[in-house]
């Protein structure tokens, strides 16, 4: 087969889709007004701007005053839990879990050290947490629960909604980062019962650096930063109008986007899944049919997904791994140690995220290239039947 | 993130593989990260006749344990035994400063087995 490059690392980043650019351009040239200002072009920024919020806004079934814009995912996750946290006191109870995004996890391990109490919750071999669990973990103190919508890793879709009505029956907040999900599925704040949800807009074909933050009606929150009133004061600085621009554009055509595109995405996934998985000692991991359209993660027996990534690389497949040799760490993911995997089955783990531009000869190629790579690898190692 | 001489050794490893009846055999598994390396060696009058290796590791571990084959051959056990884990990467043109760790495992697996060969040797 004639070698091409393969682009497999959606769950990292996506391309900007091209009406998106189009979008933003001209609040580069000669949009370039501040939202604030009096004058005319200010005025006319602020309009597109709040345009912008309402199209947000309906995406999510939310209305436009609980939409605040943000640099991405990681600001919007340290809004919601700090935010939440400082304006309910100096200690309290948080609920998360094991399998969170680092962008969560180390917000929580960081308002333990400043006196928080956190809990977090174990999920099973697919990744799943037990909403039980969640509802037996809540204490008196408790004020907030986090819960990802899906994993960034594995791709398992946790049952929000559940989730939600137990928030909701014990009067605490819910936030939801919802980073794989918004654009890929489809979501509605009151069907998740969620108070606080974290997008990000390069992960739906927007610009890098962009977000935004779904906040519930009456939710309070204690904002991180101080300076002007931008975003109601919850996320002061001068707007990012530009970049906004492209998540809502972006925004708008992947939620349109979104039944064809599961369609075909989970037709790629499970074909590359089901090849894979006709090579020997290679497990799934994730859940099987609760899973993200685009996400496949495999664990190859007896080699180290470093090396494996290099060697698809080579072939111009772009991967990623949950091993810790490609992670600058010296630990595996903490999400593939969470379901269970030992630590070498978790360093020869291989994400493959598909997206929009994906093809069943994509697919093609990565099968036809992957034994090879793999067979090579295990005739170097000393473990296992490579033996 | 590798140069070529790197992704040449990780592409196209020298003296893979098992050996048959070997005169010492040298492993490192204690590594954090998990890599793990063996080192088989064919000893005649003290010299390092030929050596193979296999490892369980990324693409700096196991270019340095191919490297390391190539600077072992020919040598004293004396000699091999001054090798140390900044000579493997040295050879190999550097190593990215976070994967340098991955590297020092060659040395240790050479050490290893010339330590057990004496044992054997009593020499």
């Amino acid at each position: 087969m004639e070698s091409r490059q393969v682009y497999m690392d959606h769950g990292a980043t996506t391309p900007v889709r091209e009406e998106a650019l189009e979008a933003m351009l001209p609040f580069y040239k000669e949009l370039y007004g501040n939202p604030s200002s009096v004058h005319a072009k200010g005025r006319e920024v602020r309009s597109a701007f709040e345009e912008a919020r309402e199209k947000v806004a309906r995406a999510l079934g939310a209305s436009a005053e609980e939409i605040y814009f943000t640099s991405g995912g990681t600001e919007s996750n340290n809004i919601s839990l700090r935010g939440a946290a400082k304006k309910h006191g100096p200690s309290g109870h948080i609920i998360t879990s094991s399998v969170e995004h680092h962008a969560v996890l180390d917000v929580c391990h960081d308002l333990e050290k400043d006196g928080y109490r956190v809990t977090y919750l174990p999920v099973d071999r697919d990744g799943l947490i037990d909403p039980q669990a969640v509802e037996d973990s809540i204490t008196p103190d408790t004020f907030i629960i986090s819960i990802m919508a899906a994993n960034n890793e594995i791709g398992t879709i946790q049952p929000i909604p559940e989730i939600g009505q137990i928030a909701d029956r014990h009067n605490l907040l819910f936030h939801t980062d919802a980073v794989q999900v918004v654009g890929q599925l489809p979501v509605d704040v009151n069907e998740m019962k969620v108070d606080l949800l974290s997008l990000s807009a390069h992960k739906f074909n927007g610009p890098k650096g962009v977000g935004a933050l779904y906040k519930r009606k009456g939710v309070k929150l204690n904002p991180l930063y101080k300076g002007g009133g931008q975003e109601g004061k919850l996320r002061p600085g001068t707007e990012n109008v530009p970049g906004v621009i492209g998540l809502v554009r972006a925004l708008e055509l992947s939620v349109e986007d979104i039944p064809e595109k599961t369609e075909k995405l989970e037709f790629l996934r499970d074909k590359l899944i089901k090849g894979l998985l006709e090579i020997d000692d290679v497990i799934l991991n994730g859940h099987r049919e609760k899973r993200l359209p685009g996400n496949i993660n495999v664990s190859f027996k007896y080699i180290e997904g470093e090396s494996i990534l290099l060697s698809l690389d080579m072939h111009g497949i772009a991967a990623s791994s949950g091993s810790a040799c490609s992670s600058g760490s010296l630990e595996p993911s903490h999400v593939l140690s969470a379901i269970g995997l030992d630590h070498h089955a978790a360093h020869g783990s291989i994400r493959f995220t598909l997206g929009r531009g994906s093809s069943e000869g994509d697919i093609d190629y990565v099968l036809s290239k992957i034994p090879t790579v793999v067979e090579n690898l295990r005739r170097i190692s000393p473990m296992g039947k490579a033996k | 993130m590798y140069n070529e001489k790197v992704v040449d050794h990780f592409n196209n490893p020298r003296n893979v593989g098992g050996m048959d009846a070997p005169d010492a055999v040298g492993e490192t598994g204690s590594f954090k990260c998990g890599d793990t390396m063996t080192l088989y060696l064919k000893v005649n009058d003290g010299i390092i006749e030929d050596v193979r290796f296999q490892t369980y590791g990324c693409g700096a571990a196991i270019a340095s344990s191919s490297m390391l084959t190539e600077m072992v051959k020919g040598k004293t056990l004396d000699e091999a035994m001054e090798i140390t884990n900044k000579d493997v990467a040295d050879q190999l043109g550097g190593l990215p400063p976070l994967k340098l760790h991955c590297s020092n495992l060659a040395a240790d697996a050479l050490h290893n087995a010339i330590e057990n060969y004496r044992k054997q040797h009593g020499s």
